[in-house]
């Protein structure tokens, strides 16, 4: 029988997990799990500069390897630091263990010193929480936790950890639990027979189909799947900001992202189709637009894990739960062995439609002789790396444009917050994506504003050697807002300017990495090129780009799929 | 429409605040809610009246599901049901009023369970209608109080909502 403190259980079960890293930040709460940690070598603490950006990072592992990603803290402002990170993850499906100290249960509820409800704090924001009650759980809570976090649609785990639960010298039986048991818990395995047989006679039957993939596809594992279902049907398929990397972008049947900055062929496709297969996307606001005017001849296959994505805004005529890969596969084998065959005339006339619409927009923009266009940067980027970066980003028009110009050919590349939209999330996530994945190029693709929430993570940087490149998209301002003020307010740019910005240069260089300024044109791929060849160093690339550009095409408020603006005088 | 849904939880801290803080995050209407204990002690059963359009209570539905502690669930108005909520009245009883009080309570199969020399306490069982009518009938001037176990309901026939 092996006795342990409650402090060594924890850390005992992150190694029964096969956890790695964790990042985190210490405090009075967790000090006998940091103890714990100090005395053992097999799981690896980053010790980052802000709680937030410990969940960033824990959440960039977890985006590129499809692995849950832990983070440790203390109570109090240790754990509400934690929060926006926290609800990154939970908006988009991000599995993960947040390990939070508590005050002495004793304590719970006195107003004691950096007490606070974490368990009522982050309700909204979890999959699930649990707090320990007897040191003898701890095995149990963080097998569960990891259990919850990673299966069925996955989603960020908090325990609560009171500080007496883990005093050293009181010691109980470790027994790490071989399987979880939650009777009230048990997520899909397969989605149901019929209705996938209806889907597939759906898809045979229709003359404009259009697949529609999201996230799930990555989360679920499913993109080989996927690519083979398409490809043996010959339809177009789209994704969404989530789902990029889903199916390669550079195949020909693939039109590009959807939605609010989606390209034009896809909105206009999706507008048109008389049959939406959708797997593992939500019909969320930023794609549907107007949902009363969404898609007036579709019928809709969906194909979740999560019941509650299900006709949740836009209704589904088959809905199919379950894990995609599963369902998909049972759809292959369908359609393999289907008699009835896509109707080849009115695919032929669908395609030929949609490369019209193709020609008539594409992705394009307009360039300049001397100002850089931050459109250009990212295609540069995508050459110099052949496509092949990982590429994290914050969030503004700089991500819009790099999710835009970067042409993913496989999952788990790119890497940014979607569902909420955090800013401060680029750095960190590239840090947790270069400790896991050294010898893979991480661009971290941001603008001055985003960077500056998160950018005293240079400091964690270098303690731990994470050559990141940073591209700085520098518009001296915040440009997403501006555009909004632009298009809505008359041009009335309250609070939009970053006025005072720092000298990136010397700030990467204080922190000890290269920083390096782009203004001219000429110099932009020369330089770059020479950013790409230190690739033992973190490099600041701070550019100085087009101070008026917009993100184009952009939906009409209100409107439905098909109204866009595709420049800022042209409206569809 | 009104829904009546039921729902086996696990008997633990915090259970009770994510069904309730669900709600309120998500803008659905709680209209009467009641937990109790049940005969298994690792369960607690509630019992929430809710409205919404169809598509609103499926989503009610779903999302209760998806809480971990949420070990089953049912929308009791799907089927045939009995619904029932306590009342506790206390009327204001002097002079001629006590014997018209004493003959509205008996006609609503009601009970005064407490008594002084001017105060009626009456205790009354039914659905939410019954309840409603008896304090019309009664008429609102007379009434000094008023609580209200929010509703209860259980399948009729063989249908249980168990393990
Ligand atoms: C934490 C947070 N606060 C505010 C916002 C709202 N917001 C969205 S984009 C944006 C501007 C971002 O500026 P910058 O990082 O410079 O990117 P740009 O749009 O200029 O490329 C703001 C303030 C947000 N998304 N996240
Ligand atoms: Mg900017």
């Amino acid at each position: 029988m092996e006795l342990l403190s409650g402090a060594d259980m924890l850390i005992r079960s992150l190694q029964d997990e096969g956890i790695e890293y964790i990042y985190g930040y210490p405090g009075g709460a967790a000090l006998h799990i940091y103890d714990a940690l100090f005395r053992q070598d097999k799981v690896k603490h980053i010790l980052v500069r802000h709680e937030q950006a410990a969940v960033h990072m824990a959440d960039g592992y977890a985006r590129a390897t499809g692995l849950p990603g832990t983070v440790l803290v203390t109570s109090g402002p240790g754990a509400t630091n934690t929060i926006t990170g926290i609800a990154t993850a939970f908006m988009d499906s991000i599995p993960m263990v947040v390990l939070c100290g508590q005050v002495a249960s004793t304590l719970i509820g006195e107003d004691a010193f950096q007490e606070t409800d974490m368990i009522g704090v982050s309700r909204p924001v979890v999959k699930h929480n649990l707090s320990v009650r007897h040191p003898e759980e701890i095995p149990e809570i963080v097998r569960k936790a990891y259990y919850i976090a990673s299966t069925g649609r996955p989603g960020p785990v908090v325990i609560d950890i009171p500080k007496d639960m883990t005093t050293p010298n009181e010691r109980y039986e470790y027994i790490f639990p071989k399987k979880v048991k939650l009777r009230s818990y048990n997520p899909a395995i397969r989605g149901h027979a019929g209705q996938i047989k209806k889907a597939v006679d759906m898809l045979m039957a229709a003359k404009r189909p259009i697949i529609y993939a999201g996230g799930g596809v990555i989360l679920g594992k499913a993109t080989d799947q996927l690519t083979e279902l398409v490809r043996m049907l010959g339809y177009p398929i789209t994704n969404t900001l989530m789902g990029i990397g889903c199916y390669p972008a550079s195949d020909k049947q693939h039109i590009g992202w959807l939605g609010m900055h989606g390209t034009y062929e896809s909105n206009m496709a999706m507008h048109h189709s008389d049959l939406i297969l959708c797997v593992g996307a939500r019909f969320d606001d930023r794609v549907t637009n107007a949902t009363e005017k969404f898609c007036p001849g579709a019928r809709i296959v969906h194909i979740d894990i999560d019941p509650a994505s299900i006709s949740k805004t836009i209704d589904a005529d088959v809905p199919i739960v379950g894990p995609v890969d599963a369902v998909l596969k049972e759809m292959l084998t369908l359609v393999r062995e289907s008699k009835e065959k896509p109707d080849a005339d009115a695919i032929a006339a669908w395609w030929k439609q949609i490369e019209e619409w193709r020609a008539f927009h594409g992705m394009r923009y307009e360039t300049s002789p001397d100002v850089i266009k931050p459109q250009e940067v990212v295609e540069a980027l995508w050459r110099l790396t052949n496509g092949e970066a990982f590429v994290t980003s914050d969030v503004g028009q700089h991500q819009m444009f790099a999710a835009q110009y970067y042409k993913f050919d496989k999952p788990n590349r790119w890497i940014n917050s979607g569902g909420l939209g955090t800013m401060g999330f680029g750095l960190p996530a590239a840090m947790g994506v270069k400790l896991s994945f050294p010898d893979d190029e991480v661009l971290c693709i941001t603008g001055e504003g985003s960077i500056q929430m998160n950018i005293q993570e240079l400091s964690t940087c270098n303690q731990y050697n994470l050559p990141v490149k940073i591209i700085n998209l520098n518009n001296q301002a915040l440009g997403m807002v501006k555009q909004w003020q632009d298009m809505n307010y008359e041009s009335r740019h309250s609070q939009s300017y970053m006025e005072s910005l720092p000298d990136f240069v010397k700030l990467a260089e204080a922190y000890g990495h290269v920083g390096v300024r782009i203004d001219r044109k000429e110099d932009l791929v020369p330089k770059l090129k020479e950013v790409l060849a230190m690739k033992d160093k973190l490099v600041f690339v701070d550019i100085n780009v087009d101070r008026f550009e917009h993100v184009y095409p952009m939906q009409v408020a209100r409107g439905s799929m098909k109204d866009m603006w595709l420049s800022k005088t042209e409206r569809v | 429409m009104r829904r009546i849904i039921s729902v086996l939880l696990e008997n633990e801290p915090g259970a009770l605040s994510r069904v309730v803080g669900l709600f309120s995050q998500r803008n659905y209407n709680i209209e009467t809610l009641t937990v109790a204990p049940t005969e298994d002690e690792t369960l607690s059963r509630l019992t929430v009246t809710t409205t919404g359009s169809d598509k609103v209570i499926e989503q009610i539905t779903k999302q209760l599901n998806k809480l971990i502690e949420v070990v089953k669930l049912v929308d009791l108005t799907e089927g045939a049901h009995i619904e029932r909520e306590l009342m506790l009245v206390k009327l204001k009883a002097t002079g001629s009023q006590r014997a018209e009080i004493k003959r509205t309570v008996d006609i609503f199969r009601g009970q005064i369970v407490d008594v002084t020399s001017s105060v009626y306490t009456v205790q009354l069982a039914g659905n939410s209608e019954k309840l409603d009518g008896f304090i019309q009938a009664v008429g609102t001037s007379g009434v000094l109080e008023v609580v209200r176990s929010g509703v209860s309901g259980i399948a009729r026939g063989e249908k249980v909502l168990s393990l």
